[in-house]
């Protein structure tokens, strides 16, 4: 379904973001997304998509988090926040007004990367030995 | 030695597909042509109201269309009948057209005639009603189509295509005499999640509503190609969140 496809840009922005630390490759840990439940999104299908999708790549084993962000929507009425019922209801409770400004919910975001860089690749070893024990 | 570090992007998760979703709205832009994205559940009437609509436009806009057929071409072969240039963009198995897929069928468009000659670009895009709506293929209008058939819950299952549509057509309305159907409540359900949309009952079958959707087809190619000539309604918007393009 259309996660893969999700996956695939989420990959390339990845891509572009590792040539950002060239000539330095990051160790990427975990990759922070924001997804709001007002968007097509199914988040358990996204994980299980990019897990095949890393498979093999330089994000092998590489962790995503996804933050599910509710739906928040403001009455232009009153003024007041509120949480539509996903599938049911979307008119704000208060004034029974259409949605018609969205607060949140709609994120579909790469929030941001934790990694480390291999200090050990960007300078010379502290320890020569341990370079010469592995040859 | 490993120094833990943290990047903050804020980075669209679709930004590859918006990149080139723009860079396609470039080419519109300069090639001064309006660029409609139709879509809607398979089956709701695409086809049938594009024959009807591009009949009836042809007599005052040269237009094209980029048909998003899941594995054939009969929709394609339906279009080209009609007298209008027509390419098909096999999508196999994907779900919906995406802003590469459509710079594809820009290419072959390209090499039949000069799209700077065209006003207006239609993409049908694959039936579907989930992701189409999250893929921009670099659209200056989002129309969705919901038949009468299919039942007025549709908007409230499937807010995010009725959110982001600026115009919604509701089809086959001939077929309301014969469905315990209420089109008010379809129209209800519509504006609950999107207030702002231009809503339309059409049926491609009796003619209802043609010409209300054509005078908005219309108003929405002069708005993007001559905003001088119009009241400076924004050449691209999303139905939330309207902001301005073209200069
Ligand atoms: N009664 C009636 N039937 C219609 C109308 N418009 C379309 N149909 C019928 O609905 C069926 C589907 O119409 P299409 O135009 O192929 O629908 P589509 O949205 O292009 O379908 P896909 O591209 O396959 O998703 C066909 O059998 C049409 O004849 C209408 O206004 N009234
Ligand atoms: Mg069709
Ligand atoms: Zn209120």
């Amino acid at each position: 379904m259309h996660e893969v496809d999700m996956t695939r840009c989420l990959l390339l922005s990845m891509n572009q973001w590792k040539q950002r630390h060239a000539p330095h490759t990051p160790r990427v840990r975990r990759v922070h997304l924001q997804v709001g439940t007002f968007t097509c999104v199914e988040p358990q299908q996204l994980l299980t998509t990019w897990r095949a999708a890393v498979q093999g790549s330089w994000l092998e084993g590489v962790g995503l988090v996804i933050d599910t962000v509710p739906l928040v929507g403001r009455c232009v009425v009153c003024n007041g926040t509120y949480k539509p019922d996903p599938g049911q209801a979307y008119r704000s409770p208060c004034c029974d007004h259409p949605l018609e400004e969205i607060v949140s919910g709609r994120e579909l975001r790469i929030r941001s990367v934790e990694y480390s860089l291999d200090t050990a690749t960007d300078f010379t070893p502290a320890n020569p030995l341990t370079t010469a024990a592995a040859v | 030695m490993h120094m833990p570090l943290q990047d903050t992007l804020g980075l669209n998760l679709l930004a590859a597909n918006q990149h080139q979703a723009d860079h396609n709205r470039d080419h519109f832009n300069a090639w001064r042509l309006l660029c409609i994205n139709v879509m809607s559940s398979p089956g709701a009437g695409k086809t049938s109201l594009l024959e009807r609509s591009l009949a009836s436009l042809a007599s005052d806009l040269a237009m094209a269309v980029l048909e998003g057929d899941m594995t054939t071409q009969l929709d394609a072969q339906r279009l080209e009948a009609v007298g209008v240039p027509v390419v098909p963009i096999t999508t196999g198995r994907a779900c919906h057209l995406d802003a590469a897929m459509v710079s594809g069928g820009l290419k072959l468009l390209q090499q039949r005639l000069d799209p700077a000659s065209l006003d207006l670009l239609w993409v049908e895009n694959v039936g579907n009603l989930v992701c189409p709506a999250e893929f921009e293929v670099g659209e200056h209008r989002k129309v969705a189509l919901l038949s009468v058939t299919e039942g007025d819950d549709k908007p409230l299952k499937y807010p995010v295509m009725f959110r982001e549509a600026h115009c919604v057509l509701i089809t086959k309305t001939d077929l309301l005499p014969h469905l315990p159907v209420e089109v008010e409540r379809i129209e209800a359900h519509i504006r609950a999640v999107n207030p702002r949309c231009t809503v339309i009952r059409v049926s491609a079958s009796s003619g209802e509503g043609l010409d209300s959707w054509h005078g908005w087809v219309r108003a929405q190619q002069r708005a993007v190609c001559d905003p001088k000539a119009s009241t400076g309604s924004p050449a691209r918007a999303s139905a939330a969140s309207p902001s301005l393009v073209l200069s």
